[in-house]
């Protein structure tokens, strides 16, 4: 599904990832784990198709097709979602409408019909259900004075109403506390499927207690320095990532 | 280049959509102010007596006056010579009914989206059309007189109520009060008169739809709106122009009287042609508007979208004399090209326990220039006085500006004020977010803007708020790489 080539990235003037290589199948969690500034947040912003990245080198094939030549709410519309680390406030617009023309957006790329009022407030509820999302907060303009859990909760309710192929979590776990947690992972649980693949950015191996990932990739300094299953997560737990920078260093000097 | 970037500047190249020109036989006046033009613009339209004797004393008293230049915005100096004061579409006789009413002016408005026919008439509204000089067309007054209501032509009131107009004309708005209602005291030629006698709902929204289509000709044209004890109003407002190179002046005055209990509601939509990318073109709206709530408990509220004009230079006022009265101002104005705007309200509280409600939403994108420019005064016997002023501006793109001018007068210490003000961007974030949920740059865009303008929005009368969502959506409208 997803095949990321030898990715360079800059932001301004510093070179923030420096190779990376990933291929994503269908049905897969991928884990992508790594200290601060390790380039994890600018993997997924490049991925959903941020401008204020420069991609220098490397490619991202999606489906077949060079990712790097589509805009991003062409992306969004070819299945890719990224629930945001720091999810944006638009007031006035009312969370419903915001997720119902984004919805028809993407039904209309793939040549379905718009939703109507009714089929749309039915799907809403089967979500809100499954999130355990009051009723109250979807009438309330986008994330506008929302706590930072009740964020990222709505970043979940998003993806499980836009059903993507491809759902990437931006450190989704932080910031919430174990209720939440477990809600959330409950939600991305229950949307794991046989099509669907999902890349878990994070910096704590908590989450994936509840969402358990088939691989564990660790990036350091911009570029994965290590990749395993989700034992690795639990290394990574008891030892923390300096070992890692130290056995990079040895190795970068052996070489 | 990131996709605002190039949005913004695909923002300014906007088409206008009623910039045509209806070729259509006119009674035009030679270009020129003084006695005599006002004394034939009077003797045009048949007036008595007393109407010559206000518009000189007006004249007389604009001669010794400045054109104002406080407000925030720069324009060449107008030719006051240079001006057409009435230019009329030719006609026969004067119409007795719609059926007899020019072709050629039905076919204008129907293009307008304001079907004059008796066959396509609005259901629940009743429009007068004032087309340069004069109004045209007057729907529904025969079921409106059935409730006493009088709806008609400024003229036509002039005829048929003189009583009324004498007792309220300049009532409000005096003619030695600034130098453009001055003008049009002298010069105005037609517009729009309302009466609604006392105790009356009235049952429709009623609408003046101003269309400036003659070369050269200035529109001045004058409302007053009367709401008797008890008494209710909505009034609409639109305007739009051809596109020329040249500008021309609007200096309309509206003035609203509100007696015990009564309450206007007063909306205007203005789309006045606003000029081309370069500036060249377009209105120039220098407007007074102003409402006396005369009477205990009466309330006025202005509600304006202002998308269109070269300048727009307005402030819709409220005089809150009676005890408890209630003033409420709503607005939201754009400017994009070169357009600038320098708009606001007074509120005067005079009456005890009166309250006043400002919300203004101010939107800057392309190179346009937007003010907020408002006075709230409390007077010494204003007792118990509250306010609340709440003014936002948005910045789309950095090659335009936002500016807040809020003047505070306090004489009673009892009075309650309360200031909200914010300036935001649509940021890179918020594009962002959007876009990576499917939604295109544009409606992106709409979205947030809209989501701004919600409050303002939402005192819009049903068909207007529609209107007022598309206008905005369409001003904003860009091509997006």
């Amino acid at each position: 599904m997803l095949e990321i080539k030898d990715l360079h990235v800059k932001a301004g003037d510093k070179e923030i990832l420096h190779g990376i290589n990933l291929k994503v199948k269908a049905g897969e969690v991928h884990s992508i784990m790594g200290p601060n500034g390790s380039g994890k947040s600018t993997l997924a912003q490049v991925l959903a198709g941020r401008e204020s990245y420069e991609v220098t080198a490397g490619q991202i094939t999606y489906e077949g097709k060079d990712l790097l030549q589509i805009a991003p709410e062409d992306r969004a519309r070819l299945g890719i979602f990224m629930a945001f680390q720091y999810p944006v406030e638009i007031p006035g617009v009312s969370n419903t409408y915001f997720l119902k023309a984004a919805l028809n957006a993407i039904r209309k790329e793939r040549g379905e019909e718009e939703v109507d009022a009714l089929d749309f407030l039915n799907l809403v509820k089967e979500k809100m259900e499954l999130l355990k999302i009051d009723e109250k907060l979807i009438s309330r303009p986008v994330n506008e004075g929302f706590s930072g859990g009740e964020k990222k909760r709505n970043e979940i309710f998003q993806l499980a109403v836009l059903e993507p192929k491809l759902a990437i979590l931006d450190e989704t776990d932080s910031g919430l506390d174990i209720d939440a947690l477990k809600v959330v992972a409950h939600g991305v649980n229950s949307l794991r499927s046989k099509d669907r693949a999902f890349i878990v950015v994070t910096h704590y191996q908590r989450i994936l207690n509840y969402i358990i990932p088939d691989y564990v990739h660790v990036l350091y300094d911009g570029r994965v320095v290590k990749s395993g299953g989700k034992q690795l997560a639990i290394e990574l737990e008891k030892k923390g990532y300096s070992w890692l920078g130290e056995e990079t260093v040895s190795a970068q000097l052996v070489n | 280049m990131p996709t605002e970037t190039k949005q913004i500047q695909d923002l300014a190249s906007q088409e206008y959509k009623y910039g045509f020109y209806t070729d259509i036989e006119a009674d035009s006046i030679p270009a020129g102010l003084n006695e005599d033009v006002i004394a034939l613009i009077s003797a045009k339209k048949n007036e008595p007596e007393f109407m010559l004797e206000w518009r000189l004393k007006a004249y007389r008293h604009w001669l010794t006056m400045k054109e104002p230049k406080w407000p925030n915005v720069h324009y060449p100096p107008i030719d006051y010579q240079g001006i057409v004061y009435y230019s009329a579409p030719k006609k026969k006789d004067s119409p007795k009914s719609l059926d007899e009413v020019d072709p050629e002016l039905l076919e204008t408005y129907r293009k307008l989206g304001i079907p004059l026919g008796e066959q396509e008439l609005l259901a629940g509204v009743a429009v007068d059309a004032v087309f340069d000089s004069v109004s045209v067309a007057t729907t529904f007054k025969e079921k409106l007189a059935e409730l006493g209501i009088i709806f008609c032509s400024f003229s036509e009131a002039v005829g048929d109520h003189p009583e009324l107009v004498k007792q309220y004309l300049g009532s409000v708005v005096p003619y030695t009060d600034n130098f453009f209602a001055s003008l049009n005291s002298a010069v105005f030629s037609d517009g729009s008169f309302c009466y609604i006698p006392e105790g009356v709902r009235c049952p429709m929204e009623l609408s003046t739809y101003f269309r400036i289509n003659a070369k050269n000709t200035g529109q001045f044209e004058r409302t007053l709106i009367i709401a008797e004890k008890g008494s209710y109003v909505s009034y609409l407002e639109g305007c739009t122009a051809p596109m020329r190179d040249e500008n021309q002046l609007h200096a309309a005055v509206v003035e609203l009287i509100a007696h015990d209990d009564a309450q206007i509601k007063y909306s205007t939509i203005q789309n006045w042609y606003p000029g081309d990318d370069e500036g060249k073109g377009g209105i120039y709206n220098f407007v007074t508007k102003r409402g006396k709530c005369l009477g205990r408990n009466s309330k006025i509220s202005w509600t304006q979208v202002e998308t269109g004009s070269a300048i727009t230079w307005k402030y819709p006022s409220c005089i809150l004399l009676g005890d408890n009265s209630i003033g409420e101002f709503y607005s939201v104005a754009l400017t994009k090209k070169r357009q600038q705007a320098d708009t606001g309200t007074k509120m005067i509280h005079i009456g005890k326990n009166t309250r006043s409600t400002v919300i203004s939403k101010g939107i800057s994108a392309g190179h346009g220039q937007n003010t907020y420019r408002g006075l709230i005064k409390i007077s010494k016997s204003a007792t118990g006085a509250r306010n609340y002023t709440q003014c936002d501006s948005m910045l789309i793109g950095d090659q335009c500006g936002a500016h807040t001018f809020p003047y505070i007068e306090i004489k009673n210490s009892t009075a309650q004020m309360e200031h909200e003000a914010s300036t935001s961007k649509i940021g890179e974030d918020q594009m962002f977010y959007c876009q990576s949920r499917g939604l295109s740059a544009e409606d992106a865009v709409s979205m947030i803007v809209n989501g701004f303008c919600k409050k303002v929005f939402k005192e819009l009368p049903m068909e207007f708020a529609v209107e007022a969502d598309r206008l905005l959506s369409v001003n904003l409208e860009g091509s997006v790489g």
